[in-house]
């Protein structure tokens, strides 16, 4: 059983779905029809499969190596119908994705106690409400959480955290606007420590990658983290907006390089982009995809999963 | 990424076909497929890359430039000036005699709160108005504190109701700005996706109180593909006036605000430029177009420039930009410049064929500066005049090399740079000299002129 009837006749979780739907609604409709409307593979039909995946901003690279492998790829050369391109494309976005590994999803846990998650990004992607969203899980789990409030320079941010803490119950560690995020990620670490708490969650101003500046302040946070927990971070989750283009792996590239980012937040992926950038990030830099964010609520915020995502995309087709 | 810009694209593609004196049409071909991807990494919606695409050919399939000697460059010249026609001249803001009010909308992150306050603050210097700041964030947690805190670094009143309806806000806020001789009210809204139907129709109801003079659409200028979806469903609901385009000072290419220009109509009014207050500026379409070419911002760079360093000097070094003879010692000046700017990264950007040089560098920082330094400083006079000395000779090379106990790979990277820089420069300036860019480069500089009139010694040439 291929891993296109396997999706058949996989449950997917409600959220997810509705979640997607106007994603769904976009590209993938416009796929099955761009598919039924061809009866012959040629040029042309490759061209306008490639121009669906750039729409759905997938890193033009990716999509170019795709088709081009595609094209090539000996059971397409057997076909006779568009139609049956189908379960390939489905197939080759698995393999994109996977690259024959075993992707998982799940935070990483420190087994001998605190566990840290450091979260990085550009400006206005969501990196707050995420923290909110991932700590609101870990305290569902009976966790014992502290956040830390180190993004001191946006007006309002301390605010936006300690008010989200309020209403998930749980502490965070603040100075005032303008203070020093290493000192205050450094306080509640030894406030963790002391505490004996499960998990602490850095919050960390957003930066566009290009400000030396401030991704070595962002180097600086990591390194007090290590000294401070051996292993640790353990997670560096880059925030990503799901609108973003071409640039989002111009941004997972430069963050790795200063933080080792270990993971990817795709958020805001009710509206109608496809955030497929991820794609490129995965399959250029490696990085998977943790979680996506589906909406505003406190708990719309789910586990990344391919099958989910790819069926999400897809299963108009299906 | 494997292309920096159009230029790299196109040489690659034409590298096949030079020396075949003539072009065939499946090489235009080729060549529009390079323009089409490059735009398309630029994220230009693709929609606006195919009917883009397909009037270039047309213009370039023209007898002139297949025989020309170098089609690459004159390809270039047209995607340059189709685009700058498409992006269209800035706009400016529409005031009324007596209340203006603005209403800033967009999507959540695309920086809305943050741009209330800097364009409040440009127009209070700018145009002497006397802004009030509205508070309609009821959703986001500290969204109402996050204007106040700007409100409060500005010294400009923000008016706020907490999390009452934010039509009855705006009302109040009208009223009171009558009365306490406010003459702008800017209306900051909570950031909404363009499908959400409630939300959406708050912001009729908001429209209908204020009843406002400019509708800007906050973007992001990191965009993708989705912009002309947002955009078009924030106009059709509410009939925007303008954008303005954020976080431009970061690398992206902002191919989103053509798109967005193209689709709607709508004119971009101003681009966020940073994190400080006073980081706003008027849209320059032209420069935009280079940018997304990866083109580099000669202008912007020359005003900057010329707002923190000496004009003279500014003009010598535009004027060997321009000319070709540009040499080492501009180089070193060039980042002296810089490195007196401060912000070295946002300036990196401007420069046309500095990618090398981060190649070259790898992560670029003010330290590195000292490792150019110290590479030209093992330069004799006569190299760092004359380029082409040390580009034919390995010897010399070496000795460079040695003398500032530098890799030969980094002095060989140095060179190249230069070359690149030089040649950028020169087919910026030089693809038509008489009739293009010079033209438009003037009208900027004549702004520049009468900014500083008095000063500096090379005006007439501008």
């Amino acid at each position: 059983m291929g891993l296109f009837d396997f999706l058949k006749n996989k449950k997917i979780n409600k959220k997810y779905e509705v979640g997607m739907k106007k994603t769904r609604e976009g590209v993938f409709n416009n796929l099955k029809n761009l598919l039924s409307k061809h009866n012959r593979i040629n040029d042309e039909l490759f061209d306008e499969i490639e121009e669906l995946f750039i729409i759905s901003d997938i890193g033009v690279d990716t999509v170019v190596e795709f088709v081009e492998e595609l094209r090539n790829d000996k059971r397409v050369q057997c076909l006779a119908t568009a139609e049956e391109l189908n379960p390939i494309i489905v197939d080759k976005m698995f393999e994109l994705y996977l690259k024959g590994e075993i992707v998982n999803s799940n935070l990483i846990k420190n087994k001998d106690g605190l566990s840290v998650y450091l979260f990085v990004g550009v400006n206005g992607v969501g990196k707050t409400t995420t923290i909110a969203k991932v700590a609101k899980k870990l305290i569902d789990q009976n966790k014992k959480v502290l956040l830390a409030a180190a993004d001191t320079f946006r007006a309002g941010a301390v605010e936006q955290l300690k008010v989200w803490a309020d209403r998930i119950g749980c502490e965070v560690v603040a100075k005032e606007e303008g203070s020093d995020p290493s000192s205050v990620v450094f306080e509640a670490l030894k406030k963790a420590k002391e505490e004996n708490y499960d998990y602490l969650l850095c919050d960390t101003a957003g930066r566009l990658q290009n400000k030396v500046n401030l991704m070595k302040e962002l180097e600086k946070i990591k390194k007090i983290i290590g000294k401070e927990v051996e292993n640790a971070p353990h997670d560096t989750l880059l925030v990503i907006d799901a609108t973003t283009g071409q640039n989002g792996l111009s941004q997972a590239k430069v963050f790795m390089e200063s933080t080792e980012v270990s993971g990817v937040v795709l958020t805001k992926l009710d509206g109608t982009a496809k955030g497929g950038i991820v794609l490129a990030i995965r399959n250029k830099l490696g990085i998977p995809i943790k979680f996506v964010g589906l909406g505003e609520k406190i708990d719309d915020l789910e586990h990344f999963d391919i099958e989910q995502y790819i069926y999400g995309l897809f299963s108009d087709l299906i | 990424m494997p292309f920096e810009n159009l230029s790299d694209r196109l040489k690659m593609s034409m590298r096949r076909i030079t020396g075949k004196g003539r072009l065939t049409e499946e090489d235009i071909e080729k060549m529009m497929r390079e323009v089409r991807l490059s735009l398309l990494e630029a994220d230009v919606n693709f929609k606006v890359v195919k009917s883009f695409t397909k009037e270039l050919k047309e213009k370039s399939l023209d007898e002139k430039i297949l025989k020309g000697l170098n089609p690459g460059q004159q390809v270039i010249k047209i995607v340059h000036e189709q685009l700058k026609e498409l992006m269209g001249e800035a706009e400016p803001l529409v005031f009324s005699n007596d209340l203006t009010s603005i209403m800033l909308v967009g999507l959540q992150g695309a920086g809305k709160t943050t741009n209330i306050g800097k364009l409040a603050n440009y127009l209070r210097k700018k145009e002497n108005k006397k802004p009030l700041l509205v508070a309609c964030d009821i959703y986001r947690p500290a969204a109402i504190e996050q204007l106040k805190t700007i409100g409060k670094k500005l010294d400009i009143e923000v008016f706020e109701r907490g999390t009452n309806k934010p039509s009855d806000t705006v009302k109040k806020a009208m009223e009171y700005a009558r009365v306490n001789g406010y003459d702008l009210v800017m209306i900051d809204t909570a950031g909404r996706l363009h499908i959400d139907e409630l939300l959406m129709d708050e912001l009729v109801e908001i429209k209908k109180v204020a009843n406002p003079n400019e509708i800007l659409l906050t973007v992001d200028a990191m965009t993708g593909q989705d912009a002309v979806n947002v955009a078009e469903a924030f106009n059709n609901k509410l009939n925007i006036t303008g954008c303005i385009l954020t976080k431009l000072d970061g690398d992206t290419r902002g191919g989103a605000a053509l798109s967005i220009r193209k689709v709607t109509g709508v004119p971009i009014k101003f681009s966020g430029v940073g994190e400080k207050l006073d980081e706003i500026e008027i849209f320059h379409g032209d420069r935009l177009a280079s940018r997304i070419l990866g083109m580099g911002d000669v202008v912007s760079l020359v005003e900057k420039v010329t707002e923190h360093i000496d004009e003279d000097e500014a003009s010598n070094i535009m004027e060997k930009m321009m000319s070709g003879s540009y040499n080492y010692n501009d180089m070193l000046k060039q980042f002296k410049m810089m490195k007196k700017m401060g912000s070295f990264s946002s300036i990196l950007g401007m420069l046309p064929g500095m990618g090398n040089i981060k190649k070259a560098l790898g992560q670029v920082d003010d330290s590195q500066f000292k490792l150019v330094e110290v590479i030209i400083g093992s330069m004799t006079k006569e190299e760092r005049k004359t380029p082409k000395l040390i580009n034919g000779s390995s010897k010399r090379r070496k000795r460079i090399a040695r003398g500032s106990g530098r890799k030969m790979s980094e002095v060989n990277k140095l060179i190249e740079s230069l070359q690149t820089q030089s040649k950028m420069f020169k087919s910026m300036s030089g693809m038509d000299p008489a009739k293009m860019n010079m033209n438009n480069l003037s009208g900027m500089m004549n702004n520049q002129k009468t900014k500083n009139r008095g000063k500096g010694r090379n005006k007439r040439r501008w």
